[in-house]
């Protein structure tokens, strides 16, 4: 038999029927639903009076609308959302599940979380499914072994109505990092760099698996923030090979299998590996000890460098067009060419999104904080958990604590500053330190200006006031 | 030849490359529950500059855009879509578009045209005075100045496109086909 990679294990093994014109009919075994992307989904389905197929593969939570401020008061009765347009989204999404009989996680439930970290945790992602979620950072299941990727409304729909998609074959890319990352680094800096290395749109029309040694000693929750970010590399899906990690990862997880399904189960996930000898259409090698702890200094999430870099002149790029939009970036930014990045000072720090929001990430950035002060500088340092369970886990390691104490506020779990669909936003022409995905034009704001880098470099860049290389403060 | 297979008019000389979802529609705007309306928030951050083509009278209701690279990066927000939709554009041209973006583009009636540079840059040059025109039939793109630019369409999206197909009712004839995968997998 031709060896196969795992991209192929999975889409072939989901074909409900190939067409002429080379479209497939793909079964989807798991459908996210939040609250911005799936109003006019339900309204579609209603006026052509149609049901959903199957609810019993769909799961459904608010997210990216919820203010990050106490949602309940002290008599434990919730809170209005003081906005009336979050509020009717969140009401629709709301009435939509009970019309549907949609399983639905509460706002104000101790589960409730970013859809791509209450997925996983709930054991709902499991390896080598079809899953997806109208929400493009939906590409992080993929850290588990699962085929998953955005989709819009009008797809929404069409999974709500029939359990399906309609889909072409995407071609596939490897991806391969091999060795030791260095101290400070982490999984965003290598996932920085691979976007660095192959540009905003590099992986275009391909699923990436991500492979190498590099990948194989990375941790769960840094496969997620890897898998997370295939997106800004133009990639629909970036997948991981199931191993030992994601079993354990997985099991005694709520939605997972139990029992003896649990045994049959990662029985077959074994089999969840490209087999040797696969072919890739694209291969892109890296080496890990290379990359050091990086930020973004433009407007897309290529433009990235390490911390010990300067801001770059746009007459250094060879391309008229990127010069073009090196100059409009840095113009954006409020940046001079030749600036060294550490002297970049910021007013706002963001640790949080789907990218870098789980309990490795806020003990990665409490560790730097710990016994130190955000400083004067900084107008905000906010803290948001990816979901409720990551909260209380870090209030029960006190890591809230050491947040609270040096300056950052700790809040309730959402997507908040990642897109300021809610009230925290940073203001026009401010600039923040953020954990987040994009650093697009107005994406924190209108106006705003964003550095990505990892959850220890914001914490470093909040306690110094400017960005900051993370190996100054920590060993 | 049907109506929805021409596309003939003023052209957005946008070019830009990388012209994410977020600056399609920002955030903000994304708290509707309905699809309709969305078109004069479109380009918001565009527009704050002067001189900008959106606000420029000579492009005004054009049903076409001219685009560098990766155009539709970022989010799968369909708001995006349905905000060009909105503002009366039918079709997009450039050099590539993001995945999620021509899969939304289509699903509301867009056609997405991929073109290399060299003829983006000349047609963002002919849209400075004169029109152009799509032609989904013969799959090319020409101008009153004889240029004329063959594209591929996905025969699929093409099909939907000039038949308006509904896709879900498509998919649901496939009923039992759906079925039977249920069955033998046991889902
Ligand atoms: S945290 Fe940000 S990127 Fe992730 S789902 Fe929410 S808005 Fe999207």
């Amino acid at each position: 038999m031709t060896p196969k990679t795992l991209y192929e294990k999975i889409w072939d093994s989901h074909i409900v029927e190939q067409r002429e014109d080379g479209s497939c009919l793909i079964y989807i075994d798991r459908h996210l639903v939040h609250e911005v992307t799936s109003p006019q989904a339900f309204e579609g389905l209603r006026l052509a009076g149609r049901r959903v197929r199957r609810p019993d593969l769909t799961l459904a939570v608010a997210d990216h609308n919820l203010p990050t401020t106490a949602r309940v008061d002290s008599e434990g009765r919730r809170l209005p959302i003081a906005d009336p347009a979050s509020a009717e989204q969140l009401s629709t999404l709301e009435a939509n599940v009970a019309e549907f009989a949609i399983p639905y996680i509460e706002a104000t439930a101790a589960e409730q979380g970013i859809v791509h970290v209450v997925g996983p945790e709930q054991g709902f992602t499991l390896p080598g499914t079809t899953l997806v979620c109208g929400d493009s950072h939906t590409a992080a299941h993929g850290a588990l072994g699962a085929l998953a990727f955005g989709i819009g409304t009008s797809e929404v729909e069409h999974v709500l109505a029939t359990q399906t998609l309609i889909l072409k074959r995407s071609k596939t890319m490897e991806i391969r990092v091999e060795g030791k990352i260095g101290f400070g680094v982490s999984p965003k800096d290598v996932v920085l760099a691979v976007i660095g290395e192959i540009g905003a749109a590099g992986a275009a029309g391909h699923v990436i698996e991500y492979r190498g040694d590099t990948f194989d000693t990375m941790s769960i929750e840094g496969r997620l923030t890897v898998a997370n970010m295939s997106i800004e590399a133009g990639a629909r899906s970036g997948l991981f090979a199931a191993d030992e990690k994601t079993f354990a990862y997985l099991k005694g997880r709520p939605m997972a299998p139990q029992g003896e399904d649990w045994e049959r189960s990662v029985a077959r996930w074994r089999d969840l590996r490209s087999d040797d000898g696969a072919r890739f259409d694209r291969v892109v090698r890296l080496d890990a000890s290379a990359i050091a702890p990086s930020v973004t200094w433009g407007t897309s999430p290529d433009d990235v460098l390490p911390i010990t870099g300067r801001v770059p002149d746009p007459e250094s790029f060879a391309d008229p067009a990127r010069r073009e939009s090196a100059q409009k970036a840095l113009d954006y930014m409020g940046l001079t060419a030749g600036t060294a990045l550490e002297d970049i000072w910021i007013e706002h720090v963001f640790i949080g999104s789907c990218t870098n929001s789980r309990i490795e990430d806020l003990r990665e950035a409490a560790n730097v904080v710990r016994g130190r002060r955000v400083d004067l500088h900084v107008k905000q340092a906010l803290v948001v958990p990816g979901s409720g369970l990551v909260k209380s886990q870090a209030e029960a390691e006190g890591l809230d604590r050491i947040f609270i104490e040096a300056g950052f506020e700790w809040r309730e779990p959402g997507c908040s500053m990642c897109l300021a669909m809610n009230p925290d936003k940073v203001p026009p022409r401010e600039r923040c330190a953020s954990t987040s995905n994009r650093n697009f034009v107005g994406r924190q704001g209108p106006g705003a200006r964003t550095h990505l880098l990892s959850p220890a470099m914001a914490a470093a860049a909040a306690v110094n006031g400017r960005l900051t290389d993370v190996r100054e403060l920590i060993g | 030849m049907s109506d929805s297979s021409r596309i003939q008019g003023r052209a957005y000389p946008l070019g830009r490359a990388n012209v994410d979802t977020d600056v399609i529609i920002p955030a903000a705007h994304l708290k509707t529950i309905t699809r309709a309306g969305l078109g004069r928030y479109a380009f918001d951050t565009v527009r704050a500059e002067v001189g900008n083509v959106f606000d420029d009278p000579r492009f005004a209701g054009a049903p076409i855009l001219i685009a560098g690279d990766n155009f539709g990066c970022g989010s799968s927000r369909e708001h995006a879509a349905w905000a060009l939709a909105d503002l009366g554009i039918r079709a997009v041209i450039a050099p590539s578009f993001a995945d999620i973006f021509a899969s939304n583009a289509f699903k509301n009636g867009i056609v997405t045209v991929a073109l290399p540079q060299s003829a983006i840059d000349r047609l963002l040059a002919v849209a400075e005075a004169d029109e152009i025109e799509v032609d989904l039939e013969t799959m090319s793109v020409t101008t009153p100045l004889q240029d004329r630019y063959a594209f591929s369409l996905d025969p699929f999206r093409r099909r939907c496109l000039l038949e308006g197909l509904d896709e879900i009712a498509l998919t649901l004839a496939s009923e039992s086909a759906i079925r039977t995968y249920e069955a033998n997998t046991g889902i």
